[in-house]
């Protein structure tokens, strides 16, 4: 993991006591709300429905014991005593006072944490694999590039008012985590021999016009990454448009130019650059980023005994490791997710507790790292297997152990008309009402990966236009109604899910969910075939059929 | 409107020619023209006793002032709302790549939270009504390290961690 020096600990110690001063200063009446917004947003500060709501970053989703504890004492001191974990990998308390926000700044700076750019019309947090460092199928870990793509975007003077918000993610692994296609920048690391270089696709995102990125770049080599990438963000922050904000993401500059002519100005603003315009990182800051990740000493001894025997004695032990592990790089090893999904909950939340719990886990079994997945979970990523048995053990006296990873009740769900004041309708309790028809643990099992994304309105932080059922609450005269999609996916085939038709009450889609699931069922080849593979093959219209059937 | 430069605030004696006729071209007065006029009359007022400089707005491109740098004396860029950006890199433009050395001015929607990127982005000169000058000196000065190189040619944390 990254350890702040001494210029990363001054530039966040300096940041604290800058939002001191702006927050003194709105307090006093100095600063207009209108001139303070944009302030508080670049430090992650809302003003929600019914209070300000504080965004902390966690940069690629990585904590250790220390920071989640921290997160933890944050929540308790100036909030309810419980966190939200987003599909930023960040966290976001939801009932801070404004005049707590910089001392509460201040606890997180002692463990080297922030919430800057967290928010507002700037690059926001980079998120990345949360297996990162432990997945067998990566071709190396991408967190290095993700630290020196979070410092170069930290208050970078020429890119802090974009046309709109700005989003990174990165990849080294075959199958994709991140969501590469989803994102404003999306990269993929590759290697040319021993050459490390990218993969850059942009103008990928969500929101009210869904659109896949485009492969602007197959190959920028390491050394030149910095400086690639500000050539894009010039040309996306002189030509980006600001005269709506709804047409002002860069996924619209570049279906507006088309691929090809935003590409042909991207690399024409690249070879514009003068040799002393070049950021011309040392090689020796590349490698000293990356000799904080180097892996853990890993534990030898082989602990598969152990393990195989008490999942012989424990099933609900055995029916947990089969879902919620993922295969290690290193043998007698396994990455560990901790569901933030119990059935009924509400997606992605921890209590003080609860964090607690995880962070003392990790420092006691595992490697003292952990890492919050963009699907609203927190992972152990580095666990030897003879531990896995007492760390479940904790995990599910602490209700942190729901046998869920990338079943159907793992939902991704936003906050929702409960909190959020642009949201058009609930999503939590559409959430909870349609994990309770699957709560049955096997038949989830049965039923296999597919993944249900719930938004509660068009800005589509719940991702459901990349869920295999995307649900998105829209207001209908006044009245909650919520939209089906089909054949979404985040993955490294990544797809826009197609609207099924009308939108349905509330009320009626636990049921409508559940005629789809029965017809995917009915008609699967064998249970290795997933939903999202019977939907690509058969075609929409028998799911379609099934969801307005009625009884 | 108060105009502060190099830590002090100073005396604007520049006017704006805008839209109207060349009589407000005074021999004796300096002033900034938009881009359109300015490229315009480049040639005649290239021989101009008093100074003469350009205002841009967001949607023009500084490379087209390219040709005539060395004599100009003052860019002011605009920012007709605070969160318009592209000022930031007309200004990184102007410097980095046009080698521009004169007054770059921020003029417009010009708040003291914004002055810290500006003058990372090249400017030297901000016209603004709300901020008061010690202010602009304090935020000027809120961080002690910058990680990224910049037109202010600050040392990068990314260097300066290496000695280079």
């Amino acid at each position: 993991m990254y350890r702040y020096d001494e210029f990363d600990a001054r530039i966040v110690k300096d940041r604290v006591e800058q939002f001191r001063g702006q927050v003194n200063r709105r307090l006093s009446g100095e600063l207009l709300e209108d001139e303070f917004k944009p302030l508080r947003l670049q430090n992650g500060v809302y003003l929600q429905l019914h209070a300000y709501m504080l965004r902390v970053a966690i940069p690629y989703g990585q904590l250790n014991g220390a920071k989640l504890r921290r997160l933890a004492e944050v929540s308790t001191k100036y909030d309810r005593g419980y966190g939200h974990f987003t599909t930023r990998q960040n966290i976001q308390y939801n009932w801070v006072a404004l005049k707590d926000i910089p001392d509460a700044l201040n606890d997180l700076a002692e463990v080297e944490m922030h919430a800057i750019q967290t928010s507002g019309n700037c690059i926001r947090n980079v998120t990345s694999d949360h297996f990162a460092g432990a997945a067998a199928d990566e071709v190396m870990d991408p967190r290095p590039w993700c630290e020196i793509i979070r410092q170069w975007s930290t208050f970078h003077p020429e890119f802090a008012f974009l046309p709109r918000k700005f989003k990174f993610a990165v990849t080294a692994a075959a199958a994709d985590r991140a969501a590469i296609a989803v994102h404003d920048i999306g990269l993929r690391i590759v290697k040319r021999g021993e050459q490390v270089g990218f993969e850059v696709y942009v103008g990928g995102g969500q929101g009210r016009t869904p659109l896949l990125a485009a492969l602007v770049n197959d190959f920028v080599p390491e050394a030149e990454l910095l400086d690639y990438v500000e050539a894009i963000m010039r040309v996306y922050n002189r030509y980006g448009r600001r005269d709506n904000k709804y047409k002002a993401r860069i996924k619209i500059l570049v279906a507006e130019l088309g691929p090809e002519e935003f590409t042909r100005q991207v690399e024409a603003e690249y070879a514009a650059q003068r040799p002393h315009e070049k950021i011309d990182l040392p090689q020796a800051e590349i490698d000293r980023i990356h000799a904080y990740f180097a892996p853990p000493a890993f534990d030898a001894e082989d602990g598969t005994d152990a393990f195989e025997a008490a999942k012989a004695a424990e099933p609900d032990f055995a029916q947990w490791a089969e879902v919620n592990l993922h295969p290690h790089k290193q043998a007698g090893h396994a990455s560990v997710t901790v569901s933030l999904k119990p059935i009924g909950g509400a997606a992605g939340d921890a209590t003080d507790l609860q964090m607690e719990i995880v962070a003392g886990l990790a420092e006691r079994y595992a490697y003292d790292d952990i890492r919050v997945s963009h699907a609203q979970n927190l992972v152990l990523p580095h666990v030897p297997v003879k531990h896995l048995y007492a760390i479940w053990q904790a995990l599910d006296a602490a209700g942190l152990a729901t046998p869920n990873e990338s079943l159907i009740t793992d939902l991704i769900v936003c906050p929702g008309l409960d909190y959020c004041n642009l949201a058009n309708a609930r999503s939590i309790p559409i959430g909870q009402a349609v994990q309770e028809v699957f709560a049955d643990p096997k038949y989830q099992r049965e039923i296999g990966r597919l993944h249900i994304n719930i938004s509660g309105c068009i800005n589509a932080c719940g991702h459901h236009h990349v869920g295999h059922i995307g649900i998105l609450g829209v207001d209908r005269k006044g009245e909650e109604f919520y939209q089906i999609s089909l054949g979404g996916r985040a993955d490294e085939k990544a797809a826009i899910g197609a609207i099924a038709g009308p939108a349905l009450k509330g009320e009626d889609v636990p049921g409508a969910v559940k005629r789809i699931i029965d017809a995917y069922m009915a008609l699967r080849t064998s249970p290795d075939e997933l939903f999202i593979d019977t939907l690509e093959r058969v075609g929409a219209d028998p799911f379609k059929e099934a969801l307005y059937a009625t009884a | 409107m108060p105009l502060l430069k190099d830590g002090a605030e100073i005396e604007n004696i520049w006017l704006f020619a805008g839209q109207e006729g060349e009589e407000d071209l005074k021999p004796d007065q300096a002033v900034t023209l938009p881009l359109a006029r300015f490229l315009e009359l480049a040639e005649s007022l290239a021989g101009r006793n008093a100074p003469v400089g350009v205002r841009l707005v967001p949607e023009d491109d500084p490379e087209l002032l390219e040709p005539f740098l060395e004599w100009i004396q003052l860019v002011e860029v605009s920012f007709p709302k605070y969160t318009d950006g592209r000022g930031y890199s007309q200004a990184q433009l102007l410097r980095r790549r046009h080698g521009y050395t004169g007054e770059l001015r921020a003029v417009g929607h010009v708040l003291r939270d914004q002055i810290f990127y500006m003058n990372r982005s090249g400017f030297d000169a901000y016209e603004t009504a709300r901020a008061e000058l010690p202010s602009v000196l304090e935020a000027l000065n809120e961080f002690r390290d910058t990680y990224q190189p910049a037109a202010d040619g600050r040392v990068s944390v990314f260097h300066a961690r290496h000695g280079t």
